[in-house]
């Protein structure tokens, strides 16, 4: 009896004391996303950016609840999906609870899925899936569940944004469609066609292309056709180093209409852009970088730069991912309980440090903000990208883009 | 008819650059019978090199001193590396390269980061040299071609015309036999692997600015290298030069024109289904030559290796 109760007894005290370890954790926020392989250059910025946000804007201010600090697990994926799910297991088995993820739509795919089975079936240590780039749309219709939160603009409210601008250029009449033959690729074309034909009727759309991804070695051969089908303007949803070399022939070839783009910047494409792309690369992105939004988004890249000489903030909406988070951790009161997290999250408004304020649609998860369409330019840079005297200045400016875009997303709430 | 000239010239530069890689691979496989996987890494790493000598000397430097460095890297790997495992056969040799490759990509993305080099044209160069219907070729492309074809002539006039090219050239086919005669073979064999990289050098220095400097940049480019030296015949100067060309204008031309699979189709009397959304054949009838141009020359490996196991212009079974 005596023996049993000291057992007891020292029980209860094991346990407050793990309890108060528990306490003073770390909230830890798995980063997967590629750290070697073609597109490493990619995902090691997106994790300086992310390790630099989690230190500024939450643990430096004393973190969250009562002084939990932000720590972010980096599991590389390789872009596959199979590997990024044996990452998830990894990091669900040490406890994490929230996992960000961006790069590939084909990622996201699986993960979004194999987060909705396991917190289906694990009710007790539920994930949370903030998603920073991948910008298929079927992730925020018909591929949406709970667990899934959109912080880049998908490709239909880019689209839409680029077509509103192009539809006060009356001097665009031809344009070219040119994109990689996969699931975003053939998204960013059908978009493109059908959003042109509802705003501009009378664009003749002259050619629509897709090209194997990763695969092409010139792409001489494709701005030959481009120059010669007299197009104005050419739209591509390209990335990585498929964006730098389709660009560099365009305007080798004799191309000096408008580039518009979703991922011309960053990663040396800017640098190794130089003066060949002044004037014709334009890209769409949220976040503005140059001019800067505010002193606060000057001090933070200026604080960043510092820190990262070589790294680029050519992903604002970063700041966003952990600036919410730690909003929804404080509101819901638990860093624990991802449903209430995520309940806070639906519908919250936050202060972007390089734009305006952003919403979270709560019908689907997508957060709505103001998209920017900028140049590439070395006039008026604060902010260059590589370090090469070039970066993005805005241009064109599109309020809460895409608030009363349709959406079919049918969630079921826990 | 103008397009047709501009894609000539395209495919041109193309199959000229191809070229200047596979000469150096079919001449050291001849030598060694044995595939250097590394060699489009040492493509690589002319490009890397020439990029951070142009940094400080200036392009034209770069073009003269990268290849220089490359060729030497590539003597030393024969001489310390190649010539050792080259006692316990061809497979040790195989992995040796394989895992040269690898490190050297390792190497290159440690030392310069996995972003693209701002490697550039330079300015002397960067002007439209011609214009056709509309088309511009850029200096530099004129620039690529006249390199490559004085470099095929010199390598031509050497191996045919000299004392230096018979020794090589016998070395190649009866090593023994030259050995016998006073020649030192081993050394002929290293100054082949390293001029053989040094071309590959060559290759990476005039190509890093059109086709831009990144870690990546030697997988895109290795294995259509040895499928060129598979069409034009292991051991083959010539064989490699037709077999770039060929390589050079079939995926040019296929890209260049919207030929689709459904008129080809239709052309010899097929019928193309009316649901098309649930035929099992789907995805065939949709292709386009722009979309399959890049498997094209594997195509034609297996069709050379069905018909011509040795290659076009080559001697021996591959």
């Amino acid at each position: 009896m005596h023996k049993s109760t000291k057992f007891g007894l020292g029980a209860v005290l094991a346990l407050s004391l793990g309890a108060g370890a528990a306490m003073a954790e770390n909230v830890k926020i798995a980063f997967i996303d590629p750290l070697s392989g073609p597109f490493a250059s990619t995902g090691s910025n997106g994790l300086s950016q992310y390790e630099f946000a989690a230190e500024a804007l939450v643990n430096a201010k004393g973190g969250v609840l009562d002084g939990q600090n932000f720590e972010i697990v980096p599991f590389d994926n390789k872009i596959s999906p199979k590997e990024s799910l044996i990452q998830l297991q990894v990091a669900i088995d040490q406890g994490i609870r929230y996992v960000v993820q961006g790069n590939s739509s084909g990622v996201a795919h699986a993960l979004t899925d194999a987060i909705e089975k396991h917190n289906r079936r694990n009710p007790d240590d539920r994930v949370l899936y903030l998603n920073y780039a991948a910008v298929d749309p079927a992730l925020t219709n018909d591929d949406c569940n709970f667990w899934h939160f959109r912080f880049d603009a998908n490709a239909d409210i880019k689209m839409d944004a680029l077509t509103d601008v192009i539809k006060d250029t009356p001097e665009i009449k031809k344009v070219y469609i040119i994109g990689q033959d996969y699931s975003f690729g053939k998204a960013v074309a059908a978009a493109a066609v059908s959003m042109l034909g509802a705003k501009r009727p009378d664009i003749e759309i002259v050619g629509n292309e897709l090209h194997p991804i990763g695969k092409v070695k010139d792409f001489t051969p494709y701005a030959r056709k481009i120059v010669s089908s007299g197009a104005d303007a050419v739209i591509t949803g390209n990335w990585g180093s498929d964006m730098l070399n389709l660009g560099k022939s365009v305007v080798e070839n004799g191309f000096t209409g408008p580039i518009y783009t979703y991922y011309a910047a960053g990663s040396g494409i800017t640098a190794a852009f130089g003066e060949s792309g002044k004037g014709v690369i334009r890209l769409i992105s949220q976040g503005q970088i140059n001019p800067p939004e505010s002193d606060e988004a000057a001090n933070y890249i200026n604080a960043f730069e510092a820190k990262y000489p070589d790294g680029n903030i050519d992903q604002p909406r970063i700041t966003n991912v952990i600036g919410m988070l730690a909003a929804a951790i404080n509101e819901a009161g638990s860093a624990t309980d991802v449903v209430a997290v995520g309940k806070a999250l639906e519908s919250m408004e936050y202060d972007d440090i390089f734009s305006g304020k952003v919403f979270m649609r709560p019908q689907d998860h997508q957060l709505i903000q103001d998209m920017y369409i900028g140049a590439h330019t070395d006039e008026g840079v604060t902010f260059d990208y590589d370090n090469s005297g070039y970066g993005i200045v805005v241009e064109h400016k599109v309020d809460m883009a895409g608030m009363d875009s349709p959406t079919t997303c049918k969630m079921k709430r826990p | 008819m103008d397009l047709i000239l501009v894609n000539l010239i395209d495919g041109l530069v193309t199959g000229l650059l191809l070229f200047m890689l596979s000469a150096g691979l079919t001449l050291i496989f001849s030598m060694m019978g044995v595939l250097n996987f590394a060699h489009a890494s040492f493509y690589m790493l002319g490009a890397y090199f020439a990029y951070q000598i142009s940094m400080v000397l200036g392009f034209w430097m770069g073009l003269l001193i990268a290849p220089v460095i490359v060729g030497v890297l590539g003597a030393l790997v024969e001489r310390y590396g190649l010539r050792r495992v080259h006692q316990y056969g061809h497979v040790p040799e195989l992995i040796f390269t394989f895992g040269l490759a690898l490190l050297i990509e390792e190497v290159v993305q440690f030392i310069w980061g996995k972003d693209q080099m701002p490697y550039s044209i330079p300015e002397v160069l960067n002007f439209t040299a011609l214009s056709i219907a509309g088309n511009a070729i850029p200096a530099y492309k004129v620039f690529m071609i006249f390199t490559s074809v004085a470099i095929f002539i010199a390598l031509l006039y050497v191996l045919t015309r000299t004392r230096v090219g018979m020794i090589i050239q016998a070395a190649l086919s009866y090593p023994r036999t030259v050995e016998a005669l006073g020649h030192n073979v081993p050394l002929v064999f290293m100054g082949v692997f390293g001029v053989g990289t040094a071309l590959a050098g060559v290759a990476g220095v005039i190509a890093g600015p059109v086709l831009s400097t990144f870690p990546g940049m030697a997988v895109v480019l290795g294995s259509i290298v040895f499928v060129t030296i598979v069409i034009g015949g292991l051991g083959s100067l010539w064989g490699a030069l037709v077999a770039s060309l060929l390589i050079g204008w079939i995926t040019t031309f296929a890209k260049a024109y919207n030929i689709r699979m459904e008129d080809i189709l239709t052309g010899i009397g097929f019928e193309k289904p009316l649901e098309m959304s649930e035929n099992v054949f789907r995805d065939l009838w949709t292709i386009t030559s722009p979309q399959i141009a890049d498997i094209l020359p594997y195509l034609l490996m297996v069709l050379i290796l069905v018909v011509r196991p040795y290659g076009l212009f080559g001697k021996r079974d591959a």
